[in-house]
């Protein structure tokens, strides 16, 4: 188990790009991977391209723009050492994860974000601890290494 | 039960997933002409005014679901700290949740600080937690208190942006509970008067609004102390009823009286505790 908490997340950056787009028809979401009719309707390219909200992708790159602007105003203010460090220090504290499919505390990345000094919306509600479904392992780890 | 393929760790927060079933369902509801429940909304009047030592909030306590009373005495006077209080108007559920997340993030910032907080914390906070979601929170606020440089008074709107005035007035009784605070406010107000304006300021929200009604609820925030007066008035009351339909015994005159026991028989007596935890 200790052999996997070392190796990097592959798939770190892709997956996180404003414009990473689900490809329609391939793997259609719903249970037994078949289209969900009463659910989501009909399957339409204009269903899986767009965001069902408009605040859809705003809220899944929130964090990352976030960051993204805060490293740029340090930079700006003291130098390009500082982003540098900080973000050498966040590297170090994302790789002390569980598998991905347990919840890990993230006690060292919340600590360095200081959000551990603030309750937002993600402390509130749909919190992954307590969530009904489980992904199964298997995928999941193979996903994360990068094997899928 | 079939396991959800999941490749990513689910994260928490707003979850979108039933946003297209319910575009589909709204649309099909409307095809046939039937509407979907509404949220319930505070249809509102609050105001705040700035006087000599401190500040006054006022509000009214009707909560509305379309066209019905929902709730005829709710709280709308939020407490954020010790030394700050908040009204709110709009979607009741946005800013009930809105003021209990700033009231919690300001309670660990001054823990954090060892400071009372200031307004302006709170002011920053709210606004830019509002325009992250682009006023699809619906919660209109009026924040006011006293902190260690004096009282100040802020109006904040669903869309994030902020005004920071000696006198402000939100909700659908805004405009009623203006009317009255543009003719009659002067700086630097006694307490007395400034709680007079604002009790006649939502009284008129509340005779001329259809969806401001029932008590008027005040706050008086002073460097110290807080005076949170639930209600002040009892604007509209409900009437006493002045006539009677119970009927005397003896009214109906008895013909005849026939009485027939029931023999019943104790076979099986048993006692079950009843889980109260």
């Amino acid at each position: 188990m200790m052999r996997f908490c070392v190796l990097q997340n592959s798939r770190g950056l892709h997956s996180q790009l404003k414009d990473s787009v689900p490809v329609a028809g391939l793997c259609p979401q719903g249970a037994y991977g078949m289209q969900d009719s009463l659910r989501s309707g009909f399957t339409s390219v204009k269903n899986e391209l767009l965001p069902s909200h408009p605040l859809e992708l705003s809220e899944k790159n929130f964090q990352l723009n976030q960051d993204k602007m805060n490293y740029s105003t340090l930079r700006n203010i003291q130098g390009l050492h500082a982003p540098l460090k900080l973000q050498m220090e966040y590297r170090a504290a994302r790789q002390i994860q569980r598998l991905p499919f347990l919840p890990s505390s993230n006690l060292a990345l919340d600590t360095l974000r200081g959000s551990d000094e603030s309750i937002g919306f993600e402390d509130i509600l749909s919190d992954p601890a307590q969530s009904e479904v489980m992904g199964e392992p298997h995928m999941m780890v193979e996903y994360k290494l990068g094997l899928l | 039960m079939a396991t959800v393929a999941v490749s990513r760790p689910p994260l928490g927060g707003f979850s979108f997933d039933n946003c297209k079933r319910n575009a589909i369902l709204q649309g099909e509801a409307n095809k046939v002409g039937f509407n979907l429940p509404a949220a319930r909304k505070t249809g509102t009047t609050i105001c705040g005014v700035v006087f000599k030592d401190g500040v006054v909030l006022g509000a009214d306590t009707r909560a509305t679901e379309g066209m019905i009373v929902a709730d005829k005495n709710c709280s709308k006077i939020h407490y954020i700290s010790p030394n700050i209080y908040c009204c709110g108007a709009g979607t009741a559920a946005d800013t009930e949740m809105t003021t209990q997340i700033i009231s919690s993030n300001l309670e660990l910032h001054a823990l954090s600080t060892g400071r009372l907080p200031r307004v302006a914390t709170a002011n920053r906070m709210l606004k830019q937690m509002l325009f992250r979601y682009q006023g699809y929170i619906g919660a209109a606020l009026v924040l006011g208190g006293v902190d260690c440089n004096g009282p100040h008074l802020y109006s904040i709107y669903p869309h994030g942006s902020t005004d920071k005035l000696p006198y402000v007035t939100m909700g659908s009784g805004s405009l009623a509970a203006m009317a009255v605070f543009e003719d009659r406010y002067k700086p630097n107000m006694e307490e007395g008067e400034a709680k007079q304006l604002v009790h006649d300021a939502i009284a008129a929200g509340i005779f001329n609004d259809l969806g401001s009604g029932s008590n008027i609820d005040l706050c008086v925030i002073t460097k110290g102390s807080v005076d949170y007066i639930r209600p002040h008035d009892e604007a509209n009351k409900k009437g006493v009823r002045t006539g009677d339909y119970k009927y005397r015994r003896g009214t109906t005159t008895v013909l005849t009286k026939a009485v027939n026991p029931l023999d019943l028989e104790l076979v099986e007596e048993s006692i079950q505790t009843m889980d109260t935890s």
